[in-house]
């Protein structure tokens, strides 16, 4: 166990209570010139609302401490009094800035315990849409990245970006945001006619744009100073702190859920995983801007292959009756009004199902009693481990790297607190 | 006569092992169930046979649950704890179901072996009042410091207790 071991030696973490912390930085000892302070909740570099305690010395950071919390809502309690066929309202509210994954992790775990097999044009619309938030959240770490390291412009431009994605969502799904469009059992409703066509536009549009963001930030040496060799993490590190993503794969460990555990069709596509080699602030940047350009073919491939077919399961259990019959027929109309008041029942079970989210593993483990409501839902999140990797990349480095650090690990904080 | 089916065996004899371990099958996913004594030590165990990664660690509360199945060999117990492993290299997972009674929740921490289960076992003593022993941190996560009660428990009713704040007295 030696890789553990200089884990545990390099006393990165600051394990101690928060009126332990205050009982410390009230004592003035002129020989000790370590110094806590505390970064946010309030910081713009936080994300959020993520406060960090950090043990200083001089400009140079020793200990640190993620403190999170602030935006526990309770979503896994909530969970427990919403049906299946709600659950997805709730679950898109953790990771806001890819609500997709969610409802798909969610989905899928309900869709395993009702053993039902889905349409190939629900699986490929999922895939489509997935692939498509996926761009989106890259997009909006690019933006807030190169906003935290100085580089303001690229918060416009990021954001400029992320707009045409969102507003295909928009015609798809009616909503920017948490849309509830990946339900158990397929997808919300069909696209849209000329889809093919909008989904063209964006393709036109990014790949001059990320041209763009290469010249602004990638090669120039500012940008290079500020990221290169900064919060610095090995693959053993990684793997025994659970960070998986493009945390993981920045330390050159190819490792996505969409090539090693294929779900939807995953595994009928191609695309590269793009891997980094030092494992610093730089290779995570250098990354999720390449799998944009990835997602790009993913998502090409899907408007090339789309299947036509069912947009949702045929099974009458899970799935309402189409809109027209609800006007000629009583049993549509009763149907529809008990699947949406009572929900359908969910077989007695547990699994767990995990999708590789714009962050790394998003899992969710789902538990039935045979109700209409799950008896327990854990959400795996991403973000939630990732941050345990947060004072080991800061450990002996500067406080003006932190921000630096922070911001690579790309943490929303409404996942991490539910 | 030669080709009468086997007389069914003693209840010990038909439950299924993997690493000594009861082991069965939920949708096609592998759930071992260890007893709590030896909970630590075969997640160690695991750790030599490839499962590197300790991606999840959560409770669960069978509270008013009837429903569910185990082996057996193993007392059905109020709490749950849940542990997912991941193996990176084969690929494979493997999922863990420790029953934690009630009167004595206290469980022996696997952050020395998977110090990713930090975190995720203070968020179980945050949301169960599962104890860790010989955790290197136990201190409050998601709930704020000084919280009464545990919000995943099924005895815990929405909406119950008014939002508290730090700075209201008697909280």
């Amino acid at each position: 166990m030696t890789k553990l071991d200089h884990l545990r030696n390099r006393d990165a973490v600051l394990r101690m209570s928060e009126s332990e912390a205050e009982e410390r930085a009230a004592v003035v000892d002129p020989d000790d010139e370590r110094m806590i302070i505390n970064m946010g909740p309030q910081h713009p570099s936080t994300h959020g609302v993520l406060r960090v305690t950090l043990e200083l010395q001089g400009e140079t950071v020793l200990r640190s401490k993620p403190i999170i919390g602030y935006l526990h809502t309770g979503m896994e309690k909530t969970a427990e009094d919403l049906t299946f066929l709600q659950g997805p309202t709730n679950v898109t509210r953790m990771d806001y800035a890819s609500p997709l994954f969610n409802e798909l992790t969610f989905s899928l775990a309900v869709e395993a315990l009702l053993e039902i097999e889905l349409p190939d044009r629900s699986t490929w619309i999922r895939m489509l849409m997935c692939e498509l938030n996926r761009m989106s959240s890259h997009l909006l770490f690019l933006a807030t990245n190169g906003m935290d390291l100085g580089a303001v412009g690229m918060m416009i431009y990021g954001w400029r970006e992320r707009e045409e994605i969102l507003r295909f969502f928009e015609k798809v799904t009616g909503l920017r945001m948490n849309h509830n469009y990946i339900r158990p059992g397929g997808v919300a409703a069909d696209l849209h006619d000329g889809w093919r066509q909008d989904v063209q536009s964006i393709l036109e549009i990014l790949p001059e744009r990320l041209e763009q963001f290469d010249v602004l930030m990638t090669g120039q040496p500012i940008w290079r100073q500020r990221t290169q060799g900064i919060g610095v993490i090995t693959t053993d590190e990684a793997l025994a702190l659970g960070a998986t993503g493009p945390i993981l794969r920045s330390t050159g460990y190819a490792w996505d859920l969409r090539r090693d555990m294929p779900y939807l069709a995953y595994d009928q596509v191609e695309f590269d995983i793009v891997v980094g080699t030092y494992g610093d602030t730089f290779d995570r940047y250098a990354i999720r801007l390449n799998e944009i350009r990835e997602s790009m073919r993913i998502v090409e491939q899907c408007v090339e292959l789309m299947p036509e077919g069912p947009y949702r399961v045929e099974d009458r259990k899970v799935t309402p009756p189409p809109r027209a019959r609800i006007d000629e027929s009583m049993e549509a109309l009763i149907h529809h009004f008990k699947i949406f008041t009572e929900g359908f029942k969910v077989p007695p079970g547990e699994v767990y199902t995990a999708v590789e989210s714009p962050r790394g593993e998003l899992g969710c483990y789902l538990v039935s009693d045979g109700g209409a409501k799950p008896q327990r839902m854990h959400i795996r999140a991403p973000s939630f481990a990732n941050l345990q990797t947060l004072p080991h990349m800061m450990h002996g480095g500067l406080l003006a790297d932190a921000v630096a650090v922070i911001s690579s690990i790309d943490p929303i904080m409404g996942e991490v607190d539910r | 006569m030669s080709d009468s089916p086997p007389p069914v065996d003693d209840t010990t004899e038909t439950v299924e092992k993997l690493y000594d371990v009861a082991v069965t099958d939920s949708k096609g996913q592998t759930v071992l169930h260890p007893c709590r004594d030896s909970y630590h030590d075969l997640i160690q165990l695991l750790v030599e046979e490839g499962y590197e990664v300790c991606v999840d660690l959560c409770g669960a509360d069978y509270l008013g649950n009837a429903t569910r199945m185990l082996p057996m060999t193993i007392e059905p117990e109020r709490f749950e704890l849940v542990v997912n492993l991941l193996d990176v290299h084969a690929p494979r997972r493997l999922r863990i179901r420790v029953q934690v009674p009630e009167s004595d929740l206290v469980v022996r921490t696997i952050s020395d072996v998977h110090p990713s289960a930090e975190a995720m076992e203070r968020e179980t003593n945050d949301m169960f009042g599962v104890c860790f022993e010989g955790h290197p941190d136990p201190t409050p996560i998601l709930l704020p410091d000084g919280w009464k009660g545990h919000p995943l428990r099924k005895d815990f009713a929405m909406g119950r207790i008014p939002v508290q704040f730090k700075a209201v007295e008697g909280r």
